[in-house]
């Protein structure tokens, strides 16, 4: 490593400390979760009521705009505060380059694949219901 | 240290292990499982939501799961994972803004209560959907 006697110090600290992009990661996630605060017992409490009926009761239920709207907005929150999640846990614990990218890299395509695939569903159902 | 060439040579989290136990470093990486836990219980949740948009066959599979043992004991897992995650959320929530609950003892009492609250909870979640 003789090459590093020509490295200045400002070059050899560089890329050392943190990342500096973590500040907004941070507020992301804590919006996501004020969000979620709100929407999460919605939603626990409307999968207990939905838990005695068949399916036309769930499909009625998922059908009604109100609740339409309120599961869709609740995948968005969800499924962005899980990516980031995710995202920091993956961030914290593999330290191989390559194997931290492949991983980030299908944390964020499992999630949206995840928020589109439900979103779709529950306008399956809202649009089927004549709403 | 001296002389690496990687790019990417920031310090690692210090993994479990390395803590000596007490009761909110338990809740703090029962924060991280839980979130976990429910990352891999969403990708349940949209089976089930892509089963109701489906059919009846594939519906009446899912509720064959749901009803069956295992399936509860996944659905009162999640149920815990779920109380636990939002109660210790709403913690660092007013940790973060507020400043509320940061001294040690408040910290450790609020820990505990937090456990129980989740698994009680969850308890009562269940008692409520089967005699209800």
């Amino acid at each position: 490593m003789a090459s590093n006697n020509f490295i200045t110090p400002a070059k050899a600290a560089r890329g050392l400390g943190s990342a500096k992009s973590g500040t907004l990661t941070h507020i992301r996630q804590l919006v996501s979760a004020i969000a979620l605060i709100f929407l999460v017992p919605w939603f626990v409490y409307s999968v207990i009521c939905a838990m005695g009926g068949d399916m036309a009761d769930a499909q009625a239920w998922v059908g009604k705009p109100w609740n339409a709207v309120l599961l869709i907005l609740t995948a968005g929150a969800a499924f962005y505060h899980m990516r980031i999640g995710m995202q920091i846990i993956v961030e914290d614990y593999i330290a191989k380059t390559g194997t931290k990218s492949a991983l980030l890299i299908l944390n964020s395509f499992a999630c949206i694949a995840l928020f589109v695939t439900v979103a779709l569903s529950v306008l399956k159902i809202w649009i089927g219901a004549g709403a | 240290m001296t002389g690496t060439s990687r790019a990417d040579t920031r310090p690692l989290s210090p993994h479990l292990q390395i803590w000596r136990f007490h009761i909110t470093m338990a809740a703090s990486i029962t924060h991280r499982i839980t979130g976990v836990a429910l990352y891999f219980g969403t990708f349940l949740i949209t089976a089930w939501l892509v089963a109701l948009a489906t059919n009846a066959s594939c519906y009446s599979v899912i509720e064959s799961v749901i009803s069956a043992w295992y399936g509860q004991v996944i659905l009162f897992l999640w149920a815990v994972a779920v109380l636990y995650h939002f109660a210790n959320g709403i913690r660092f929530l007013l940790w973060a803004g507020p400043n509320i609950g940061f001294d040690p003892k408040t910290a450790s009492t609020v820990s505990v209560f937090i456990y129980l609250f989740a698994i009680i909870g969850a308890a009562a979640m269940f008692a409520a959907t089967t005699w209800l």
